[in-house]
């Protein structure tokens, strides 16, 4: 019995110092991340004409979502552009983290990880703006091009359309995506890939059966990483989208900023974010299989 | 033929980038090829334009505090992670990383509903601030996490063993080993909190931080040079920045003895 | 009066018993060795002496003092940590006179402390060096300086020497045992290595799953083991299986034996019978057997070939396995081969028979 409650004593005087320890942080996530999550959630249930808003709980916000084709054809659009995004992200990215964990000496990888990364630490705003000065009718990608005599006219389907968003979102998030696939990369015990071509597997075979598999984690956390930010990506859109390139940020701001109706933005985005979340879960349950053996 | 493509894609990469620089000394105001010839002028025009200044210095001050505080909320975070157990630590600590993943937009609409609608607050630099600590946080406790998962646990158990007290150990033994990862903490929240856009635009009030400023020159063509000039600027002193964090984390695991595993994230 | 009395000590972790009702005394100047494999409990053990865990129920008293609730920065025990634990932030002089931090010496006094405690663990000299820029060996000499500076009562070290290579090992077994007669401190070491324990303890207490199976000195756990299991543990034994009734024996291969009390560990019965492989020789034409032992046929199953000695496995004629036998390699004895016929002499006073249930 004495036994029994000093330890519990012990045990709770660690438990104690580790929740004070956290408690400050995760005290502040909640009041300033999930509290306004929860206050967005009901207010989406709210109402607003020009300025007064009306509490009495509605679905009318959601009703309009569902029937207005626009929001739709935003939300849906949205996806689209994200998974394009995330899609072409991931197949880009795969070579580079395995080049960097593969082919570069255990002492540079970290430099070539640094290299990867500085680009996207640069200003986020010009970044964007310069690939619609590179993609534009008078830019730089078609000056080159026609001053090589490559091309006539000037292409302009790489600006001002989902293309060119697909383009700059995929730029925006390269080093997103390499970084779990490397560390995922460098996990893999380097005598398995001996083994696999010790037992006469050749080495296209080793990759789809050894390193493809046992890289899985990473990719989906790549996927993850890259897709959820992506839609509700606002700046890109604006810059590089043109009209039919924006994005379903784009009307949750105009909502909230110009419109004065932030009911009907809170609902967008809680519909957006519920989409979001719904299919991050369905991928995470479709990819059980690969994460288990892989996981940390 | 991998490393070809490798090469093809850090071009890739890096093209905007090599661009600013390009058009932020040429003499033309129109943002194509070909150039016209070179000048200072945008650089110049920089100097004199005030409102420009008052953003930087906004920037700056919400850089800085929101710097200083989610390094401060990283360390209790990585410290509780690393060295406590206790009921409940996966999620307390998994919500706390949360943001990281969260598009910013929802994060800028979520607060401004509070702030604005619910307790009818003005917005201020305050409200910016407290916004970026929220998505710094998680970047400052990743780091700071490797930090701690390195530091020996015997190395504080000595200095009590050899007579200092809880406090005095931390003072002298935990906190100078881990002060590379807080530097480089203090420097990637620092970094993030002044590029931090979406957010900036939804909850500044009269005071816009050098971003919002920024976006606002984007729609006078007549500046876009100057804009160019700007983020010539922008670009070397982040690329500083962030160099000097890389040599700091690196140090501090040279300090631990470990061999180095890779980045920041 | 013993210097460390550890009574009834329980420690739980959670539904975990870690320390079950451990009790023991250590005097004043003991080389005390904790030995057993791992995860039995030794490191907890020592860290319940320290003051970094504490106890669930039970007493520890240093020089009569109790222990309980004193938190480890004010106890008189230092510690050895099996990592060393050199701050990597200082130099090795910073390092050995971190615990005089509070002391009332003068900076002077402080400098003579530091450079007496080098010299005494032979670092003469090194007190400027960064502490990374050390050998295993020299950080393992810096951390027992480290310990020993503020003469505590009790100095415990925990498997201080298993990070370092054989040769080392050997060397720095010597130069603790040394540098212990010369402080004249109880030193605690925590070893897994029974031969190590075995060379350097005045006394060794042998842990099983968190309970101590035997408290003696080295000759008697080895002469003398209380159980199968530490018999197993020190040294090397081979069982062959047996039946008692009283004194009288019955092993297969060997034959009738009558057994002298001492002999007899344990219920009759079913019992394992234990024999070292150095109260075994085989018989070559220079020798003579003694009168009181006796032989068994047998053949040479495998052998290892160490130099100074060979290792024989030998299978008895009517033994279910073979038994272990050492022999010295004399010049002009030849090294049996695999399949040659041994004839095996044996003493009957020296085999052990270990009852079923222990
Ligand atoms: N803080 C803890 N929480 C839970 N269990 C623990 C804790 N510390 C130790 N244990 C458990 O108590 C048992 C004894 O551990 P201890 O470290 O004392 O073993 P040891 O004899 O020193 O072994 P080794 O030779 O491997 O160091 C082990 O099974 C271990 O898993
Ligand atoms: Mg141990």
């Amino acid at each position: 019995m004495i036994d029994q409650i000093e330890t519990g004593a012990r045990v709770n005087q660690e438990a104690k110092r580790g929740w004070v320890l956290v408690s400050v942080p995760l005290f502040y996530t909640i009041l300033l991340m999930a509290a306004p999550l929860t206050a967005i959630f009901v207010f989406s249930f709210w109402s607003q004409d020009f300025l007064t808003l009306d509490t009495t709980m509605t679905l009318k916000n959601y009703r309009e979502a569902f029937s207005e084709p626009l929001y739709a054809e935003l939300l849906s659009r949205s996806i689209g552009i994200a998974g394009a995004v995330t899609l072409v992200t991931v197949v880009l990215a795969f070579p580079v983290a395995y080049f960097v964990s593969f082919h570069v000496a255990p002492e540079r990888k970290s430099l070539w990880l640094f290299l990867i990364t500085i680009p996207f630490w640069t200003s986020y705003l010009l970044r964007i703006f310069l690939w619609k000065v590179i993609l534009g009718f008078n830019g730089v990608l078609n000056t080159s091009l026609q001053g090589i005599g490559f091309i006539e006219e000037p292409l302009t389907f790489i600006l001002y359309n989902a293309n060119a968003v697909v383009i700059t979102l995929a730029h925006a998030f390269a080093p997103f995506a390499i970084l779990p696939i490397f560390v995922a990369l460098e996990k893999i015990d380097r005598s398995l890939l001996e083994a696999a071509r010790d037992l006469g597997e050749n080495a296209v075979m080793t990759f789809v059966r050894v390193t493809l598999p046992l890289a899985m984690p990473g990719v989906v956390a790549a996927t993850l990483i890259v897709f959820i930010p992506t839609v509700g990506d606002y700046v890109t859109p604006r810059l590089v989208g043109g009209p039919n390139g924006l994005m379903i940020a784009n009307m949750i701001q105009t909502q909230f900023l110009r419109l004065n109706n932030a009911p009907m933005g809170a609902a967008l985005a809680v519909i957006a974010m519920t989409t979001v979340t719904v299919m991050a879960l369905l991928l995470l349950a479709a990819t059980r299989k690969w994460m288990r053996g892989g996981g940390r | 033929m991998l490393r070809a493509y490798v090469i093809v894609f850090l071009l890739f990469l890096y093209a905007p980038i090599l661009l600013l620089p390009v058009f932020a000394f040429n003499s033309g105001t129109v943002i194509a090829f070909p150039l016209d010839g070179f000048t200072l002028h945008w650089f110049a025009e920089l100097a004199v334009t005030k409102a420009l200044h008052e953003a930087v210095v906004n920037s700056l001050i919400i850089a800085a505090v929101t710097a200083v505080i989610s390094t401060a909320l990283g360390v209790a975070a990585a410290r509780a992670g690393v060295r406590y157990r206790f009921p409940g630590k996966a999620a307390a600590l998994g919500l706390i990383m949360v943001p990281l993943v969260l598009p910013e937009i929802i994060v800028a609409v979520s607060l401004l509903v509070v702030v604005v609608q619910i307790m009818g607050w003005d917005l201020s630099m305050g409200t910016i601030i407290a916004a970026h600590v929220l998505i710094c946080t998680p970047f400052a406790t990743a780091i700071l996490n490797a930090s701690f998962q390195n530091l020996d646990p015997s190395l504080e158990e000595a200095a009590v063993d050899l007579g200092e007290s809880r406090s005095s150990t931390f003072r002298l033994i935990t906190l100078p080993l881990i002060m590379p990862g807080i530097i480089a903490a203090l420097l990637i929240s620092f970094t993030i909190s002044l590029d931090e856009f979406i957010i900036a635009f939804f909850l500044s009030g009269s005071e816009p931080t050098l971003p919002v400023y920024i976006w606002s020159m984007l729609r006078f063509p007549r500046l876009i040079p100057v804009v160019m000039a700007l983020g010539t600027i922008l670009v070397v002193l982040s690329v500083l920045l962030l160099t000097l964090a890389e040599i700091s984390r690196r140090r501090g695991l040279r300090r631990a003895g470990v061999k180095d595993k890779g980045g920041f994230l | 009066m013993s210097l460390i009395s550890i009574e009834n000590v329980h420690k739980h972790y959670g539904d975990y018993h870690a320390l079950r009702d451990i009790n023991l005394e250590v005097g004043q100047g003991e080389f005390f060795s904790l030995l057993g494999p791992s995860g039995c409990g030794k490191t907890t053990l020592l860290r319940t002496i320290a003051g970094f865990e504490d106890v669930s129920s039970g007493q520890v008293r240093i020089g009569g003092a109790s222990m309980i609730g004193v938190p480890a920065n004010q106890r008189p025990t230092n510690m050895v940590f099996q990592s060393y634990a050199i701050f990597p932030h200082m130099s090795v002089a910073e390092n050995v006179g971190f615990g005089l931090r509070k002391s009332s010496l003068s900076g002077a006094e402080k400098a003579t402390a530091v450079g007496e405690a080098l010299e005494m663990v032979g670092l003469n000299g090194f007190g400027a060096r960064a502490a990374h820029a050390l050998s295993g060996g020299q950080r393992q000499r810096v951390a027992l300086a480290r310990a020993l500076i503020l003469k505590p009562k009790v100095l415990l070290l925990d498997e201080p020497l298993s990070a370092l290579d054989k040769k080392m090992r050997e060397q720095m077994q010597s130069e603790l045992r040394r540098l212990q007669r010369q402080v004249g401190i109880t030193f605690i070491l925590v070893t897994h290595d029974q031969e190590e324990a075995l060379i350097m303890s005045d006394r060794i207490a042998v842990m099983f799953d968190g309970k101590i199976a035997q408290l003696d000195p080295p000759p008697q756990l080895y002469t003398r083991p209380a159980n199968r299991q530490v018999a197993e543990f020190i040294g090397v034994m081979t069982f062959l299986p047996g039946n008692r009734r009283a004194d009288t024996l019955e092993v297969a291969g060997l034959g009738h034996v009558t057994l002298s009390p001492d002999q007899i560990i344990g219920a009759e019965g079913d019992v394992r019978v234990g024999l070292r492989p150095e109260s075994m020789t085989i018989l070559f034409d220079d020798m003579a057997a003694e009168p009181s032992n006796r032989v068994a046929q047998g053949t040479v199953e495998d052998l290892a070939y160490y130099g100074d000695m060979t290792m024989y496995e030998v299978r008895l004629a009517g033994a279910p396995r073979p038994v272990t036998v050492s022999m010295r390699n004399l010049p002009g004895r030849p090294v049996l081969a695999r399949g040659d016929a041994a004839r095996v002499v044996w003493d009957p006073a020296a085999l052990m028979a270990f009852g079923p249930v222990d």
